[in-house]
């Protein structure tokens, strides 16, 4: 497969890997953590920590937008999708998260809920189409790299002048997802981190350009990095090199899909839909500013919050739970005390277990001999 | 950050759609994120749309900068 | 009255035991299953075997589509019920069909089934000696279900199980993994992918018989239906209490089945197969059965794919193409597709 399989290859990865072992000094610890799922997947997939020094530890950060979604808007959506005559549309990583109560989607679906699984959002299109009277509602979600896929079909929607189209809005941004991670370290004065793989799709979108403060301001190297194993074999050497000379720039590794500027079109469709909600929790991060967007009033009859009265929110997550520390590199998932008693991928108690590339999950799947 | 894959242009469609291919297996995207693609280009492809143009030069300069043992 | 097989639909009087019934199965089930015993028009079969360890499974079908390329839910129940007796080594005989239909069910789809079902037996040589038949009202059931059950007879030197299984056992497949349920997932309408994949559904009866010659001691065989490779060498190593690492270079993937996992972020250990197995032998005979396999028409991609080892913890291990290892671990449920 053509700009996969090079980027898997066993020979190149021994030899960055070597690089790696020269390069690193011996009495220095590096802690690096990736802030994507997909690389937390990919870290795993291949074997990855098996390959690098003992004194180069992976951290794994929020996971993925599924992770970090509060149960409150997991609550919702599934009231939504229990509303009669309605169709509620999702992707397929947000069927099985638990809400309160132990329901999700596909609970509800059977308890008799129109849940359909889609693999783009164009899909809800036709199903508008195809179901004039019914309420099709879109469970949208994602970073900065889902989101400009939903401002299309808003777009289309407006076009098409479909009157049965809602959007549940729950797009999150990156940068104040990273400064959440970083920012508690800061405050308490330690540094719990020396490098961070910055994501990659996401700055498909952002452009490297955003992170360049947050490398400045917390004092950490940022290298934006492809999903393929040598990508990722690749930043981690880039970022050793930083720790080694103690830089805190923003690298870009993946310079064949990532620009400094990002995709402009893509950015100005978001922001003609899109605006920034004041405050969003976060699962496992708590409630954070201007981190999460909404879609604009002008365009009220297509969001679903503004179209539909939902019930007031209380789920909320378990006190035991440590994803906060977790998430942000200060506890590693054995050291919560709900850890496979009784968290587990089957029975998620909180963020970091819920989706497989959670930083618990993973842990859970790949790394069982450390508790069994 | 998530799940996306480079594929090939083969075919473009009205409606700013395109047939894309990976390794024989065909299907239909969205362009509307994207402009100037030609048939013969690789994109990223993320939930049924094209998020930006792969860049092949750089591809292989990634490539060629392993192999060579430098960054 | 004839059926109107070209525009008629199930009506709940063809489940209901009458007259209506009957025509539904002397114009349709019976012509097409047609042999000696269903010709006595018994509700049940009578079979001599003296002396004789007789093998029973059953299965049942819900496939969703009902047509894919490579097959339907039909030749797919002959397949899976014929595959389920053989990976005891035993050779099938017979099977049952029972079926649970629609109000409103096209016949024209009922007749594709059924004759794909026919064919099916006929061609593995295992006829459908008994069967029933029901309806449910419209809304009730997903058009069709079938349940096939089958039995099969075994000689006195085979008892297959996992327990057999011993450190050093070489674990072997015979064909590539994740057809069936890649293009099941291909097939589906708001899926559009388009690929020469094909379902990979067929009987194994036969290469099983020559698989037991080449391997005397063959200790198990499973087919890893749903839930993929990765769920049956789980569920062997849970109940033989050992460990298995295998090679993913040597595990065999169509390019499409890749492709497509890559597109859904799906991985193939654990797609759905219907025509593959898993086999595990002493070591000394895994060469001379890979030669066996491979010199049949539906062992041509096998191949040796990893080890038993001694491991408390009873992981399936594998060791990348990349030089790393992983973890295939036990999945709870089906696999679905993701974003991130």
């Amino acid at each position: 497969m053509k700009y996969i399989s090079e980027f898997r290859d066993g020979v190149l990865a021994k030899q960055i890997a070597q690089q790696i072992a020269a390069e690193i000094k011996p009495e220095q610890h590096y802690r690096l953590m990736e802030f994507c799922g997909g690389h937390t997947h990919t870290i795993f997939r291949y074997g990855i920590p098996e390959l690098l020094p003992s004194n180069v530890k992976m951290l794994h950060g929020p996971g993925c937008p599924v992770c970090v979604l509060p149960i409150k808007r997991i609550d919702a959506a599934i009231e939504l999708a229990l509303r009669p005559k309605t169709i509620l549309c999702s992707y397929g990583d947000m069927l099985r998260v638990p809400g309160s109560n132990k329901m999700s989607l596909l609970k509800a679906k059977s308890q008799g809920a129109d849940v359909r699984m889609i693999y783009s959002p164009a899909d809800t299109i036709k199903i508008a189409q195809n179901e004039p009277d019914k309420q099709v509602i879109f469970f949208a979600v994602g970073f900065e790299t889902t989101t400009p896929p939903t401002a299309v079909i808003i777009e289309q929607a407006l076009k098409l002048n479909l009157s049965n189209l809602f959007i549940f809005c729950n797009h999150v941004l990156t940068p104040p997802a990273i400064t959440g991670i970083l920012e508690p370290a800061k405050q308490a004065g330690i540094k719990v981190l020396d490098g961070l793989i910055g994501p990659g799709h996401v700055s498909v979108i952002t452009g490297s350009k955003p992170y360049e403060q947050l490398a400045k301001h917390y004092q950490v190297p940022i290298v934006i990095s492809g999903f393929e194993p040598i990508d990722i074999l690749q930043s981690i050497l880039m970022l050793i090199k930083q720790v080694n000379r103690q830089s805190y720039q923003v690298e870009n590794q993946y310079t064949r899909a990532v620009s400094a500027e990002g995709n402009a079109k893509a950015q100005a469709l978001m922001a003609e839909y899109f605006e920034l909600r004041e405050y969003f929790e976060w699962r496992g991060l708590g409630e954070m500013p201007f981190s999460a967007i909404k879609i604009k009033p002008e365009f009220k009859h297509l969001d679903a919050e503004q179209s539909f009265r939902l019930s007031q929110p209380t789920g909320c997550d378990n006190k035991a739970c440590e994803c906060p520390a977790v998430l942000t590199g200060q506890k590693k998932p054995t050291d919560c005390k709900l850890f496979n008693k009784p968290c587990t991928p089957e029975n998620p108690l909180g963020s970091c277990m819920v989706s497989s590339e959670g930083a618990c999950a993973a842990y859970y799947t790949y790394k069982p001999h450390t508790y069994r | 950050m998530c799940l996306a894959v480079p594929v090939k242009v083969e075919q473009l469609l009205e409606d700013q759609q395109a047939i894309v291919d990976l390794s024989g297996v065909k299907t239909t995207i969205s362009l509307a994120l994207v402009d100037d693609i030609e048939v013969g280009d690789y994109v990223i492809l993320h939930v049924g749309y094209a998020l930006n143009k792969l860049d092949k030069l750089e591809a292989e300069e990634t490539l060629k900068l392993f192999s060579e043992g430098g960054i | 009255m004839a059926l109107d097989i070209k525009n008629g639909t199930i009506e709940m009087a063809h489940g209901s035991g009458g007259r209506a019934m009957s025509e539904l199965i002397d114009q349709l089930f019976l012509p097409a299953f047609d042999n000696e015993f269903l010709q006595q028009k018994n509700d049940q079969a009578l079979i001599t075997l003296p002396g004789q360890r007789v093998v029973m499974a059953t299965d049942s079908h819900v496939v969703s589509p009902l047509f894919f390329p490579g097959g339907n839910i039909g030749s797919l129940s002959v397949h899976g019920t014929i595959n389920d007796v053989a990976m005891s080594g035993a050779k099938p005989l017979y099977l049952s069909a029972s079926f649970i239909l629609e109000e409103g069910f096209p016949l024209s789809s009922l007749q594709r089934i059924v004759y794909s079902m026919a064919e099916a037996a006929k061609e593995c040589q295992t006829p459908i000696i008994t069967g029933d038949t029901k309806v449910v009202e419209k809304g009730h059931g997903d058009g069709i279900y079938i349940n096939t059950t089958g039995i099969g007879i075994v000689s006195n030197e085979l008892t297959l199980k996992p327990s057999n299984i011993q450190v050093g056992d070489k674990i072997l497949i015979n064909g590539t993994i994740g057809d069936h349920g890649t293009t099941i997932m291909s097939a589906r309408q708001d899926m559009n992918f388009s690929s020469d994949l094909r379902s990979d559904s067929q009987a194994l009866h036969d290469l099983v018989a020559i698989m037991v010659k080449a391997s005397p001691t063959i200790r198990c065989m499973r087919d890893p239906t749903r839930g993929g490779l990765g769920a049956s060498l789980n569920e062997l190593a849970q109940c033989a209490k050992i460990g298995m690492v295998l090679e993913e270079a040597q595990i065999p993937v169509k390019t499409a089945v890749t492709a497509t996992s890559e597109i859904l972020g799906l991985d193939p250990m654990y797609i759905a197969n219907e025509g593959k197995l898993v086999a595990i032998c002493p070591p000394n005979q895994a060469e001379s059965l890979l030669t066996a396999m491979q010199s049949h028409p539906k062992g041509q991609d096998a191949a040796i794919i990893g080890e038993v080892i001694e491991d408390k913890h009873q992981f399936v291990q594998l060791k990348t193409e990349f030089g790393g290892k992983r973890i295939i671990d036990w999945r709870y449920a089906d696999p679905l597709p993701r974003i991130c």
